[in-house]
Parts: C-alpha cells; sequence; structure tokens
C-alpha cells in the first residue's frame, strides 16, 4: 500500500500507517516524507515492511519493537531511539542519537551519522542491538554504552583519517563497538580499552557485516580484521569505587 | 565494620536483667550488632554499626533493648557539628562520594510549619462532612482553555470539545516513584495493590515493571527515566500515564548507579538488564538538550500511546523552577510533578541532598503563579513531592495550587521505614529497600498493603474534615486558594511568593 506523505501532518500520516497495519497490511511505501516525526514510532508488528521515500524527521522508529523500515535517502536525529526490536535501514546519513538507548534489533546506514550515536546502547536476554555505520561518527560514539554492537566502517573516509570523534565509549561498561583505523588513544575514553582481535572476534564480527553488504551491496569481504580496533570496556563497574558510607 | 576515627553514632543497651537470651535481636539486626556467644551461652551487643533503626528494639519480646544517641560527645561547636567531623574523617578514609538516603535531615524551613489553615466561623457556616458529602475526585491532565457543546443529531446536549487524557484519582495523593530495585519486590507490590484499592496511582520510578504488577497498571504511572530501564511500546500502553522523569528533588541534576550485586535475575528482568550489571542512569536524558527535545520526546511517547494516556514531566524543585516548568507546559507535558528540596531517595550524595534545589512550598507556589500569569496553568495539572507528612501539609500544597501531591516517605513510614536513611546499604531491616531474601520477607505484603490504605484513608478524611471547617465541599474549592492560608513568622518576600497574608490580616 502507497502512501503520500506530502503535506500530511504526522500525526494523520501514523494514523494512517497504524490503521493499514490495523487492516493487516503488511507492506507499506511512504512517499514524499518530508521530516514528518515519528514515522515507525511505536509499530510492534513484527511482519510490518515500511519503505520510506524523501527524508523522514526525527524519532524514526523510536520504541519500536518489530517492523523493518528501509529509508531510500537521509534520515534525521534520533533515528530507532529506544528501540526494542525491528531492523532500520537508512540508505543515506543518519544525524545524531542513532540508536540512543536501543535495546535490540538492527540499524544499517549506509553513510555516516552524527553525534552521539549508540549512547547507552543496552542488551538484555535475547535482545542484541546492532548498529553499523558505513561512514563515520562524531563525538561521544557509545557513550555510556552497556551492551550490543556499535560499528564504524569509514567506508569513504580517507584512510589517513579516523572515523570516529573524541569521547569514544566514554561511561562504556559492557558490549562491543569496531572502528576502522586508525583512531588514537585521546579520543576514547577513560572506560574503554582496546582488545587484540583474535579468530574467534573477526569471526564473530565479520558474522553482522556480511547481511550489512548484502543490505548495500557492498562485498563484506573487503573489510580486514587489521583495519579495524576493537574496543571494550576495562570494567563492567566504572563507578564501583565512587561511594563511602 | 568497625572505622578507624568514626564513632559510632549509637549507644546499644541490652537490660540483662530482661534479657531472656532468646536471640532474636541476633537474628534480626542486618548490621550484626548482636551476637551470641555459644560458650558463654551469652548474647551481646557491639553497637559500632548500629544505624538506629529500632528494628532489635521493636521484636525484642521482653523490651530489653535500648538505642539512644552516642554519649560521646565532642566539644560544642556551632560551626563544626558532629556530622561534620564524621564526615570528614569518613572521606579521609575512603576518599569517595558520601552517600545517603532519604530526604534531607539538615534543619533547612519547612514552610508547612509557617502557614495556618481558616476555617469558618458564622458568616459562612462550616460543613460536617459526616453528613454531608465532600467530593475529593480529582483529575490530573490537560483541561481545555474553553467547553463547547453541541446539540446532536438526536437533539441531545454533548460535549463538543475532545477532552484530553485525565487520571481520575479518588483522593488527591499517589504514591511517588520508587523503582523496584530500589525497593523491595514486597514494597512495590504493597504500594500497587494500596493504589489500586484507594482508587489512586503508584509510580514505577524508573525501574521497570515487573511482570507480576501488570495487574496494577491501570492504577499505576510508568517511568521514562534517563536510563530507559524498561521501557518498550508494551511498557508505555500499559499503564495509566507515563512519566519523564527529569529530576528528583533529593539529587537534582545528577545521574544514578544501581549497582551490580544489586540487579539480581528478577530485577534483571524487570529492567531488561543483564544480571549483575551496573543500572547506570546518566544525568541527562541524552535525547532531551532543550525545551524543544523534552516536546520531541512527550510527543513520541503520545505518538507511542495513541494520544491515550496523560504524559507528566518530573522535575526538581530548583531556582528557575517556574521557567522550567512553563516550558515543560509549553512542550506537551499533561502534568508537571514538582519534586522539592526535602524529597527522598533511595540513595543521593550527601552533599547534593543537603545542599540543592529549593523548598516545594516556594517551588510549587511560584509555579503556580507563573502559569496563572501566562494563562495556561490549565494546560497541565501540578503534582507537589518532596516530604509532606500529614494531612495538613497535603491541604496546604492543594491551597497553594497543587492539583495533587506524591508521597514517598510517609508511605515507607506507614510500611514500617523508621528513617535510618540507610536505604543505599541494602540492609533495610525492615524489608523495604533491600532486596536480600531474608531481609524482604520481613515485609508482609498484605500487612503493607492494609498500613497503606489505612493511610490515605486516614488523611483523605482529615482533609474532608479541614474542607468542612473551611466551609466547603469540594477539593476544587481548595485548589490554588491561598486565601485560606495565612503565614506565621515569614519575611515579607516570602509571603510574597508564596502569595499568602500573615495571620492577623
Ligand atoms: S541497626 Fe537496628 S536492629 Fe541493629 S542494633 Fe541498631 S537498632 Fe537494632
Ligand atoms: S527504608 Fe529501610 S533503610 Fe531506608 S530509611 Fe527506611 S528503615 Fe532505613
Amino acid at each position: 500500500m502507497r502512501i503520500d506523505a506530502t503535506d500530511l501532518h504526522y500525526r494523520d500520516l501514523n494514523a494512517k500507517v497504524r490503521a493499514a497495519l490495523e487492516a493487516g497490511e503488511r507492506e507499506l511505501v511512504i512517499e514524499n516524507a518530508r521530516g514528518q516525526r515519528y514515522i515507525g514510532t511505536g509499530v510492534t508488528c513484527p511482519q510490518a515492511k515500511i519503505e520510506i521515500t524523501g527524508i523522514p524527521g526525527n524519532d524514526l522508529a523510536a520504541f519500536t519493537s518489530g517492523p523493518r523500515i528501509v529509508v531510500r535517502g537521509n534520515a534525521q536525529d534520533a533515528v530507532g531511539n529506544t528501540m526494542n526490536a525491528g531492523t532500520l535501514v537508512i540508505h543515506g546519513d543518519a544525524g545524531d542519537l542513532l540508536g540512543h538507548s536501543m535495546r535490540g534489533g538492527t540499524i544499517y546506514v549506509k553513510g555516516s551519522a552524527g553525534y552521539r550515536v549508540g549512547i547507552h546502547m543496552k542488551a538484555y536476554g535475547q535482545r542484541f542491538p546492532v548498529v553499523v555505520v558505513g561512514g563515520a561518527v562524531k563525538d561521544y560514539a557509545g557513550e555510556y554504552m552497556a551492551g550490543g554492537l556499535l560499528v564504524v566502517l569509514g567506508q569513504g573516509v580517507p584512510r589517513d583519517q579516523s572515523v570516529a570523534g573524541r569521547y569514544v565509549g566514554t561511561g562504556m561498561h559492557n558490549g562491543e563497538m569496531w572502528v576502522r583505523k586508525p583512531i588514537s588513544a585521546h579520543q576514547l575514553g577513560k572506560e574503554v580499552g582496546l582488545v587484540p582481535i583474535g579468530d574467534a572476534e573477526w569471526e564473530a564480527f565479520h558474522g553482522h557485516l556480511a547481511p550489512y553488504g548484502a543490505e548495500f551491496g557492498i562485498d563484506a569481504g573487503q573489510f580486514k580484521r587489521d583495519d579495524f580496533v576493537l574496543l571494550r570496556p576495562t570494567s563492567h563497574r566504572p563507578y564501583g569505587t565512587l561511594y563511602v558510607y | 565494620m568497625r572505622r578507624w576515627l568514626v564513632q559510632p553514632e549509637f549507644k546499644v543497651e541490652r537490660d540483662l536483667e530482661r534479657c531472656i537470651q532468646c536471640q532474636v535481636c541476633v537474628r534480626q539486626c542486618a548490621n550484626d550488632v548482636h551476637s551470641y556467644d555459644e560458650e558463654d551461652e551469652q548474647v551481646s551487643s557491639d553497637g559500632a554499626c548500629c544505624v538506629g533503626c529500632h528494628r532489635c528494639a521493636t521484636l525484642c519480646p521482653t523490651g530489653a533493648i535500648s538505642i539512644s544517641r552516642s554519649q560521646l560527645e565532642f566539644k560544642p561547636n556551632a560551626n563544626w557539628t558532629p556530622e561534620s567531623i564524621r564526615n570528614v574523617y569518613k572521606q579521609a578514609e575512603g576518599g569517595g562520594v558520601l552517600l545517603s538516603a532519604m530526604g534531607t535531615d539538615r534543619p533547612w524551613r519547612v514552610y508547612w510549619d509557617h502557614l495556618l489553615l481558616n476555617a469558618s466561623q458564622v458568616t459562612n457556616p462550616s460543613i460536617d462532612p459526616l453528613r454531608e458529602p465532600m467530593e475529593l475526585v480529582t483529575y490530573l491532565g490537560r483541561k481545555p482553555d474553553q467547553i463547547r457543546v453541541e446539540r446532536g443529531p438526536d437533539g441531545k446536549v454533548r460535549l463538543a470539545t475532545e477532552i484530553t487524557p485525565q487520571l481520575k484519582l479518588q483522593t488527591p495523593i499517589m504514591f511517588s516513584a520508587m523503582s523496584y530495585g530500589s525497593i523491595s519486590y514486597n514494597a512495590s507490590q504493597a504500594l500497587a495493590r494500596a493504589a489500586k484499592a484507594a482508587g489512586t496511582f503508584a509510580n514505577t520510578g524508573e525501574g521497570g515493571l515487573h511482570p507480576d504488577f501488570r495487574q496494577y497498571a491501570s492504577n499505576m504511572i510508568v517511568q521514562v527515566a534517563s536510563g530507559r530501564f524498561g521501557v518498550d511500546p508494551d511498557y508505555l500502553n500499559v499503564a495509566a500515564a507515563v512519566e519523564i522523569k527529569i529530576g528528583q528533588g533529593a539529587k537534582p541534576g545528577i545521574g544514578g548507579h544501581l549497582p551490580g550485586e544489586k540487579v539480581d535475575a528478577a530485577i534483571s528482568r524487570t529492567r531488561m538488564i543483564p544480571q549483575g550489571s551496573d543500572a547506570i542512569s546518566p544525568a541527562p536524558h541524552h535525547d532531551i538538550y532543550s525545551i524543544e527535545d523534552l516536546r520531541q520526546l512527550i510527543y513520541a511517547i503520545k505518538e507511542t500511546t495513541q494520544h491515550r494516556k496523560p504524559v507528566s514531566v518530573k522535575i526538581a524543585a530548583v531556582h528557575n523552577v517556574s521557567a522550567i516548568a512553563s516550558g515543560a507546559v509549553r512542550a506537551g507535558a499533561d502534568i508537571v510533578a514538582i519534586d522539592g528540596l526535602r524529597g527522598g531517595t533511595g540513595a543521593a550524595p550527601t552533599t547534593i541532598r543537603d545542599n540543592v534545589g529549593i523548598p516545594i512550598e516556594l517551588a510549587l507556589a511560584a509555579v503556580d503563579s507563573r502559569l496563572r500569569e501566562e494563562g495556561i496553568r490549565n494546560q497541565a495539572s501540578i503534582v507537589a513531592a518532596g516530604s509532606f507528612r500529614s494531612a495538613a501539609d497535603v491541604a496546604k500544597a492543594i491551597a497553594l495550587g497543587a492539583d495533587a501531591v506524591y508521597i514517598g516517605t510517609s508511605a515507607c513510614v506507614a510500611m514500617g521505614c523508621h528513617l535510618c536513611q540507610r536505604c543505599y546499604t541494602g540492609k533495610c531491616n525492615w524489608g523495604i529497600a533491600t532486596q536480600d531474601p531474608f531481609l524482604t520477607k520481613r515485609l508482609n505484603p498484605d500487612v503493607a498493603t492494609r498500613r497503606l490504605t489505612n493511610l490515605l484513608r486516614g488523611w483523605s478524611l482529615e482533609i474532608k474534615e479541614m474542607l468542612g471547617m473551611m466551609g466547603v465541599n469540594a477539593i476544587e474549592s481548595l485548589r490554588g486558594n491561598r486565601e485560606h492560608l495565612r503565614a506565621v513568622g515569614l519575611s515579607d518576600r516570602e509571603m510574597v511568593i508564596l502569595g499568602v497574608k500573615p495571620a492577623g490580616e
């Protein structure tokens, strides 16, 4: 089913989406999105497929649990905010706060993303959030990260340039981050350290790259172990010794 | 653990003539104050770790135990109080941030104790609440600017204005946010059950909603805090309302850490984080750096709940609270909850608890006045929090402009809390602020539910009594009616802020 978003207020657009899903539609195409917020927000239908052309607004797929959403262009801020499950595929760039507090599901961005990417992501039980950014990210990536996987591939970024900003993984206490080299110590938060990449780590990581490559028609074989650093928290209790009674 | 230089706060004495060596105290004290020597067949006490919670003394069958403040006095010093000296010792030893719990114990002015209620005499007869109906029912949520009615096709008059969702309270008292994790399963359950029984609401705090408590969800407000623990579409939709927690009176502007050792299997399930991992709530919500961002989150929640639930925004009472509250209302909050300086907590850095924020009385009056001046008072309800000790405090808050209040500390006290302020140790001897199964089973949820509903009933009866005495028969008539208040012992400026006249005027 096609929905033309031209001149639609987000409440009306989302009401149409909800009504379509409730009526049993499972494949929706939203055309001409023009910054409408909250598209797919709170949608819990795992079979739903929503394709968006144009530019969806902030909080795309916030609190979402299940659907597959594909954006044939750029997305704005807070994509996948507190997302619980599902798949988001962004064929362009994403703004700040990509995957904020995300608990599960997958976000693939072909281009780059802004500040505070993957901040406070957390894993739980079967839920394991994965965020893969094709290009670069800015400061505070993975801050307070409590679980899941955050990847910055650095495609299109010259080999001598860093693909991340500063304060990478500040306050991180679980999960892992893979960032294309180079990254220097001053970019890292105090709570993360570099971990040697063994065969097991690389294989597990590469397992996540194959579906990403398939999504965008990119050969995942081009990514080499030596191109990346693996970051993990140095402690699961970064603030354990802060207090006296 | 005995500390060098830090003298015990309490002295534990045992009347040996009364003590029957039954060892109840040994089992009851989680701080290992009492012990039994098998060889001597003798119970003895070492008061060094006593926190003054009275558990042992309350349960001692012969009344043999007495607890008193340690007699070890420092040389009197109005500046260096024993507290401040002890705190320096503790920090010199441990080198960390001092932690405390419950609301501040500093002698900040309690404005309730400087405000007096009015009563009718002769000219405006008082009403007897035992014979006349007294309306305490309170609706929380956005009220329309005007009401329009129209005639429907059936010829009947009907409401044409769309009314946004409201919470209906049988009494203007709710239980404030206390997360499962900071308090025990039994305590959480009792709060939820009592809220349901009394027709009011309990607040989950930021710890998620335990599956067992879903049955009370129609009387629960769920919180979305910076950690987003346990927040998913189901959580938002199952509850009666959603509250975005920006701040807390006991610790405005700072985050919180529930230490990993408290995250057991059940808490892990409720918060949706792995067992044993720290639950870190960042200081800000990282998707809220402005009023516009707050609006974005409010409406993300409204979209997720299909605009069926009121959204509350809880802020701490800080210096410019009225501007912040106004911003929250304009951002779309249906309810603004304000938590004052004396508000409680399960754990907060002592320095923050004791020195940050402003008293709820001033904050409440300032916010109510500001929203009225701006002509947006109807757009949100105000819930006041931060240490309500009695029905009189509640009535005074309503007169200052609150639509309802949140009670946390008094609810804990109703369940048996003795305000020892050690909730953060996880060794609450009263089974409230602990996850230790040996301690949590001390709090019988049936008994605790009954005690909470009793408290609500008692306070509600008293509020009715006060309404009748003032000659009004509905809580609406008292709401924001500061003519019913007079001040004693306050400065002119304080009275201006509170919007009340001095007694006698
Ligand atoms: S901590 Fe409580 S139970 Fe233990 S000795 Fe002191 S008053 Fe008694
Ligand atoms: S809840 Fe328990 S630990 Fe906290 S102050 Fe009350 S009695 Fe003490």
